[in-house]
């Protein structure tokens, strides 16, 4: 963690933005030997990654372990599907209202719940995001639907969509960006671009003395106070933009299939964000979306693995021995592809604390001892790589 | 009256559960400074203990009877669990009583698991930070659940209360009120009680014998205990163990009153997290009383005059007393000073 404080100038930043858009805008294609270059996937990819990298803004500099930030995606959600039934089918005012409603939304809880830090914070954030959950599910199902999930109807006002025609449209309402639909890739692009903005906001955020400032709240809280500064505008506002970041992921959520539910403000979801960003590497930027792709990944890709599938990938054992590791396998794969996280989730946080960074560093580390010389090269080969990882 | 001794009632049981949980994760947070997200598959585990031994009673002996037929003419099966064919009536008791008989296994199953999973994992966590002990244990309690989920179906499994116990006691003429006016359910009461001895039993483990001195003492100065030559992790070990038996039991008594599916370790788990912040880390009478103050105040909540005053609160109550409480209590009800205080 502390390397990418240390180990940083503005062109190894901008090599790495060039890298980082060119990674991102190329994923469909380099993403399709591994079965990940459909639309679907690609879009949850570039909305868990803004989300992650969100909530790596507030647990990575600054430390506060929030557990209720899919409050923030449910808020965002919501939002998003309100903007579409009064204002129309387009994607911009969604996604800004969505950012504005989310912040304040985080404003509110993190100005309570900051006053507390350690597990104290956790259990904080995570009483608010349950009671949100659950006044979703019941008192407000005015505003929110209720179990069904909030859809956009074809009777409902979309102001702007009438007032430039073209509102009484037939069938399934789909998002657009100013008359482009934005499903398939079309969708992905959307997202992308706005995961691109976001990583550089989060880049920007990292480098600047506003980032040292979260990092010193992380270090030492005590000292920061001995020196004069209250350190709880910064908490504040590192919470509020994590706040935004988890609203304008809701919102895209939205933007690719119009549909709000409930369930994504459950305390499992802030859970799985946790767990991305963990898994990448907490404190690290990339780290937090390669966790969250390596998260989404596991859960399509294995999720619909089957027992015709493994025994077909087994088919050059022996007859018994076959059956055998298809049986052994299928614990894994399909409805059991949850073990697999748990055991990945327990594998790295017991050997790999730092996560996937950690991992890409270590063996970086160990190419550069090997390849005398030319250390400084052989770095580069190590961690440039690490956005197409 | 009447209404607010049924709602008193009516949230102790489940006040029980949450009480037996938060004593185990506050034993083990204690003791041993972790913080055990898996607590709640713990209590899912002992669950299903009481769901392997019903199915291990009733493992069916089927016979064909010739001298009957069905409806379709095929010879009628007669279908006799094994142990009745062995044991005659007592068989039969046994698997009407097969919920309390399984504490009988739940007991060493928990033994040997807490054991295992405090020597096998939880002890190279113990300096490390609080945010990877939560992590890998909620790891090992997916990994967990996955298994269970595995062997018994992800549907809920219904066991059965021993027939004697699944009527409803009229508590109300028990003690001198109008006959009828509350009526509670039998095994209800059996958890109240259950809880309430398992629970007194832990405390009097730690207040009368030297075993339990020597942890308190340990839970008080850990590097003092262990420069006086006593080996102080194996009796923490133990206590690990100690609290899975406890949330192991807690499962077990609570299959006929909620259906045990493989996902209950973790409705119960953040609840119970909830209970020990309210009561206060490391406080193991906080955590009690938490436990049992938060379960009435729920049944209150649901009371339907309560609800036409405020729309929703009995979703919300928990969450809101545990906010309300660390914001003027920072560190809970009867947190001791100095504990993670921060």
């Amino acid at each position: 963690m502390t390397s990418t404080v240390t180990a940083t100038s503005p062109a190894r930043d901008a090599l790495m933005m060039v890298i980082f858009i060119a990674a991102v805008l190329t994923m469909p294609i380099w993403l399709t030997p591994i079965g990940a270059g459909y639309p679907d996937l690609l879009q949850k990819f570039a909305i868990y990654g803004i989300f992650a990298v969100g909530f790596n803004i507030l647990f990575g500099l600054t430390g506060y372990l929030s557990f209720g930030h899919a409050a923030f995606l449910g808020v965002g959600s919501y939002t998003a599907v309100w903007a579409f039934k009064l204002l129309g089918m387009n994607a911009i005012p969604a996604v800004a209202l969505s950012i504005v409603f989310s912040g304040v939304f985080a404003a509110a809880i993190g100005y309570v719940s900051l006053r507390r830090a350690g597990i104290y914070f956790s259990i904080l954030t995570l009483a608010f995001a349950q009671m949100s959950y659950n006044l979703a599910y019941s008192v407000l199902t005015p505003i929110t639907n209720g179990e069904t999930g909030l859809r956009v109807l074809n009777s409902d006002p979309r102001i702007f969509d009438r007032m430039f025609g073209g509102g009484e449209t037939q069938g399934v309402l789909l998002a657009n960006f100013f008359g482009i639909e934005l499903t398939g890739y079309a969708g992905f692009y959307f997202c992308a671009a706005i995961l691109i903005i976001a990583f550089y906001v989060s880049l920007r955020i990292f480098r600047s003395p506003f980032g040292m400032m979260l990092r010193a709240v992380k270090s030492n809280q005590n000292r920061m106070n001995y020196t004069g500064l209250n350190p709880r505008p910064y908490t504040l506002a590192a919470f509020v933009i994590s706040g935004m970041y988890a609203g304008l992921a809701g919102a895209l959520l939205c933007v690719t299939d119009p549909l709000a539910g409930a369930e994504r403000m459950q305390w499992t979801a802030s859970g799985e964000v946790v767990l991305m960003t963990i898994l990448g590497g907490a404190g690290t930027l990339l780290g937090p979306i390669l966790g969250a792709a390596l998260i989404k990944y596991f859960e399509n890709i294995f999720s619909a693995f089957n027992d015709t599938t493994l025994a077909q990938f087994y088919s050059f054992l022996p007859e018994g021995a076959q059956h055998f590791m298809v049986e052994l396998s299928s614990l894994f794969v399909g409805e059991g592809w949850h073990l697999t996280l748990g055991v990945l989730f327990m594998l790295i946080v017991i050997f790999l604390p730092g996560g996937i960074m950690e991992g890409i560093r270590r063996l970086a580390a160990l190419f550069n001892r090997r390849g005398t010389g030319g250390g400084a090269a052989a770095n580069d080969a190590g961690t440039v790589p690490a956005p197409a990882e | 009256m009447d209404a607010i001794l049924l709602q008193i009632l009516n949230g102790l049981d489940k006040g029980g559960a949450y009480a037996l949980i938060a004593l185990g994760l506050t034993l083990i947070f204690g003791t041993l400074g972790v913080v055990n997200f898996a607590h709640g598959a713990l209590f899912m585990l002992g669950a299903f203990c009481a769901v392997a031994v019903n199915k291990l009673l009733t493992l069916e002996q089927v016979t064909l009877d010739p001298n009957q037929t069905t409806a379709w003419g095929s010879p009628l099966e007669i279908r006799t669990p094994y142990i009745e064919n062995w044991l005659g009536d007592f068989g039969a008791t046994l698997i009407d009583f097969s919920v309390p008989v399984s504490i009988l296994l739940a007991i060493p199953v928990m033994l040997i698991f807490g054991l295992a999973m405090e020597r096998g994992l939880v002890r190279f966590f113990y300096k490390r930070p609080h945010a990877e002990q939560i992590l890998v244990t909620f790891g090992l309690a997916i990994v967990l659940q996955e298994i269970i989920k595995h062997w018994f179906g992800a549907n809920p499994i219904p066991q059965p209360a021993p027939e004697d116990l699944r009527g409803m006691i009229d508590f109300g003429a028990m003690i001198g009120l109008t006959p009828g006016a509350v009526v509670y359910p039998w095994w209800r009461m059996v958890y109240l009680m259950f809880a309430a001895v398992t629970i007194g039993g832990v405390f009097a483990f730690l207040q009368f014998t030297t075993f339990g001195m020597v942890v308190r003492a340990g839970m008080a100065d850990r590097d003092t205990v262990g420069l006086l030559g006593i080996n102080i992790d194996r009796r923490f070990t133990f206590m690990f163990a100690l609290a899975a038996i406890v949330a192991g039991l807690a499962g077990v008594m609570y299959t006929p009153i909620l259906s045990p599916d493989y996902h209950m370790g973790m409705d119960f788990l953040v609840l119970s997290f909830v209970v020990v912040v309210v009561g206060g880390m490391g406080s193991l009478s906080g955590a009690v009383a938490a436990g049992f103050l938060l379960g009435i105040l729920q049944s209150f909540a649901s009371m339907n005059e309560v609800k036409a005053i405020f729309p929703g609160i009995d979703q919300i109550i928990i969450y809101l007393v545990a906010v309300v409480v660390l914001l003027v209590r920072p560190r809970g009800l009867m947190g001791r000073k100095g504990v993670m205080e921060t």
